[in-house]
């Protein structure tokens, strides 16, 4: 079973990769970006079944830094 | 004195601080590898390098954090055993929860590799009670993800409680207030970006390094 966590900055943690995207788009004359956040994709290959409680301690133990970052788990 | 140099693959500094701590103490530190389970009986000194452990991977430290080893170090920094944790070892020290906050990509994307000048802010401490508080020491920084952070409610209260050891007086990576150094709630586990094993002698451009391994291990001039 394929499942999906994104892992994001927490809103007010500084983020200078998503700044220094958002001057590149800027460079390459996209106007109107408003902000950029960059972020990690981790696909997982679960066995099926796989608990939702066992999914999220995964991400609270080692695929977030809880102290700066937020995820999100997305099941099929 | 037993002291003991975590070695994680991608640790680059491990040497220099076994020099050093060699320096100071006359004895050639253990060379611990991440896999192992256990610290050598007696050890009362855990010095965790600099360097890119895992590759960085995922988050720098993050994978180190959850190495055998670091089981061990954490049970030793419970029992109140010294922890000195250096550029990476500091982001080991941080995801592994021993300390607050977080280090992040420098504030202007850069890697900073340059000797800066720091303020010593808690002269206290069995790592820092050779400085003077508010004096002024020169420690070479070498690192990309550098930059501190930690919620205003977390800094407040570690600034409240004397265990910021390091201040930058100057803007060197982003972190938060500056802080260079955090001391663990009991004072026993340190981490820090610069790098004092870097300025041990005077062939470095500079000893203010070596005085902090003097107070650590317990050999103060």
């Amino acid at each position: 079973m394929k499942v999906n966590v994104y892992v994001t900055l927490k809103p007010g943690v500084l983020d200078p990769q998503g700044k220094a995207i958002h001057h590149a788009l800027e460079g390459l004359g996209f106007g109107g970006v408003a902000d950029v956040r960059a972020g990690r994709f981790i696909e997982l290959d679960v066995a099926d079944g796989t608990s939702d409680a066992d999914l999220d301690a995964m991400c609270a133990k080692l695929l977030a830094n809880t102290v700066i970052e937020n995820y999100r788990i997305e099941r099929p | 004195m037993k002291t003991a140099v975590i070695v994680f693959p991608g640790s680059n500094c491990d040497r220099d601080m076994a020099v050093a701590l060699e320096q100071v103490t006359g004895k050639a530190p253990a060379m611990v590898w991440h896999r192992e389970s256990e610290l050598p009986d007696g050890v009362d000194f855990i010095a965790l390098p600099g360097g890119f452990s895992y590759g960085d991977y995922l988050r720098s430290g993050a994978m180190a954090a959850r190495s055998p080893i670091l089981r061990a170090v954490s049970d030793a920094a419970g029992r109140g055993v010294p922890v000195l944790g250096v550029c990476n070892g500091f982001q080991v020290l941080t995801e592994a929860q021993l300390l607050p906050g977080a280090l992040m990509r420098n504030a202007g994307l850069n890697f900073v590799c340059r000797t800066v000048p720091l303020k010593v802010e808690n002269s206290q401490s069995l790592f820092t009670a050779s400085y003077n508080a508010g004096e002024e020491i020169s420690i070479p920084v070498a690192h990309h993800d550098g930059n501190y952070f930690a919620d205003a409610e977390t800094l407040d209260r570690i600034e409240g409680e004397g265990r910021v050891a390091f201040r930058y007086t100057d803007g060197v990576n982003g972190s938060a207030r500056d802080i260079a150094g955090v001391l663990n709630d009991t004072g026993n586990v340190l981490g820090m970006m610069p790098h004092p094993e870097r300025a041990i002698d005077r062939a470095h451009g500079g000893t203010d390094g070596l005085r902090l391994f003097e107070a650590a291990l317990g050999v103060l001039a």
